[in-house]
């Protein structure tokens, strides 16, 4: 039958939840790394007793953790992370250069076949690379360098790299995504890169056609078909066939196309998910019910899924990293709260269960699916 | 014998109880400290002071002697209490950040 383990960070310390296969009894293990700000975790694909966390504070900044043992035990790795040459500037928010300055990890994204080999999305937008198990740090300065690097701004969560895609089928093609600097593609395994934004449009950016300063909340791919992926952008969920060479938008019927996450179905890369939010500046869902939205035609028609899920008083956010799906042959759909749930659907939505209920407020949800 | 205490966000990190005990060779500094410090728990480089700059990060403050000592140059002598181990060198997250 198989099993899953859930990886859940919080804004106080990181847990692991895992079940057999009909994801219906739970066991909780932590705080793990307790009182400390834990952005994301992830295992390697390569080797799921691997499991990298990324634990910050505002006191002692960035550590890096290492696990052999499938979350049992960790191990500080390497935290040093220092930008490639001399840094520069980006746009400050009021438009001003702003110095490049590192300021924590919020993404790891662990090789497709090495288990020592991860990649860090951090806040000042940045994409490191470590070979040896995070025990060393080297940025790929292909992408803060592109070109456009002295434009970006940060949005109003940093400005941070939070979405690192590997190509399946091509692993020398990559995606990343910056928050608010737009979508970006490398074919070179992360030595050069180009925005991929055409299609995008951001009311806050007078020039329609501009390639960068979108703000890009999610991206997400389904292994099967690389070409296609799916955006969660601050307004709009948007769509593309070829790789990022052009976006368009596939919101529908949507109650309201802002949001953060956006997830695919392991099994049908044309079943969608996200989680509608009201708005920008009321991030809570709409009318208090908290709803996941589901397209089973790659977007623009949408089915609220609310079974098992608070209809009423419901006023909490699901940040852009806090959605995963097991492959299962039940496709198992994950996402965790700024109010401490973890919620869980083992019929790919249909119905939902919490897991925990008071945890610290959910930075990021992964699963790993165990034989 | 230098006598250091952390914070408990620091003790966790390193798999610490209680105070540190440190030998220090040389001057008895807030870098010679750390220096020793860092040497015996590697993963708390970084998390006291930027790996560059080596400057104290913003919200760490070091105390001794009821004194607040964090704006002391690295090099200066900490104070004789300090060096003989009479008083620990408290290294203190303070009250922001967390």
């Amino acid at each position: 039958m198989g099993g899953v383990r859930v990886l859940v960070g919080t804004r106080k310390g990181a847990f692991v939840l895992t079940a057999d296969g009909k994801r219906d009894q739970w066991e909780v293990s932590g705080p793990h790394f307790s009182g400390w700000e834990i952005y994301h975790l992830k295992g390697s694909p390569a080797d799921p007793d691997r499991i990298y966390a990324s634990q910050s504070s505002g006191w002692s900044g960035q550590v890096i953790q290492r696990s052999d043992d499938g979350g049992a035990t960790f191990q500080p790795v390497g935290n040093e992370f220092s930008y490639d040459g001399t840094p520069g500037t980006h746009q400050w928010y009021d438009g001003t250069p702003h110095p490049w300055e590192f300021e924590r990890v919020w993404h790891l994204e662990p090789s497709l076949d090495d288990p020592d080999t991860v990649y860090a999305g951090v806040e000042d937008a940045g994409l490191f690379k470590s070979a040896d198990g995070g025990k060393s740090w080297h940025e790929l300065p292909g992408l803060r360098g592109h070109g456009s690097g002295s434009e970006w701004q940060p949005g109003a969560g940093g400005m941070c790299l939070h979405t690192i895609i590997i190509d399946p089928a091509t692993p020398s093609r990559m995606f990343a995504a910056i928050s608010a600097a737009g979508a970006f593609r490398s074919d070179d395994e992360g030595q050069t890169w180009r925005p991929v934004n055409r299609g995008l449009q951001s009311e806050g950016i007078p020039d329609p056609d501009a390639e960068v300063g979108h703000c890009v909340h999610r991206i997400a791919m389904h292994q099967s078909r690389p070409e296609v992926l799916y955006m969660q952008k601050h307004w709009d969920v948007m769509r593309t066939d070829n790789a990022g060479e052009t976006w368009r938008e596939i919101s529908g019927n949507l109650p309201t196309d802002f949001g953060f996450p956006i997830d695919v179905h392991a099994h049908e890369p044309e079943t969608i998910y996200v989680v509608p939010i009201t708005s920008d500046a009321e991030h809570f869902p709409p009318d208090g019910r908290l709803r996941v939205y589901r397209s089973r035609t790659g977007g623009d028609e949408w089915e609220a899924l609310t079974n098992g899920l608070p209809q009423q008083h419901c006023y909490v956010n699901v940040l852009r990293d806090a959605m995963a799906v097991d492959s299962l042959d039940d496709c198992g759909i994950y996402f965790g709260t700024t109010g401490g749930q973890v919620y869980v659907s083992a019929d790919a939505g249909d119905n939902w269960a919490p897991i925990v209920r008071d945890l610290p407020a959910v930075l990021s949800v992964e699963v790993q699916t165990l034989p | 014998m230098i006598r250091v205490v952390l914070p408990a966000h620091l003790r966790r990190l390193a798999s610490v109880e209680g105070e540190v005990r440190l030998d220090v060779t040389g001057p008895v500094s807030q870098r010679s400290v750390l220096d020793a410090l860092e040497g015996r728990y590697p993963m708390l480089r970084g998390t006291i002071r930027d790996h560059d700059s080596q400057r104290r990060r913003a919200f760490i403050r070091f105390f001794a002697c009821e004194e607040d000592l964090s704006h002391e140059a690295p090099d200066t002598p900490l104070p004789d209490a300090v060096a003989s181990g009479t008083e620990p060198y408290l290294i203190v997250g303070a009250m922001a950040g967390g």
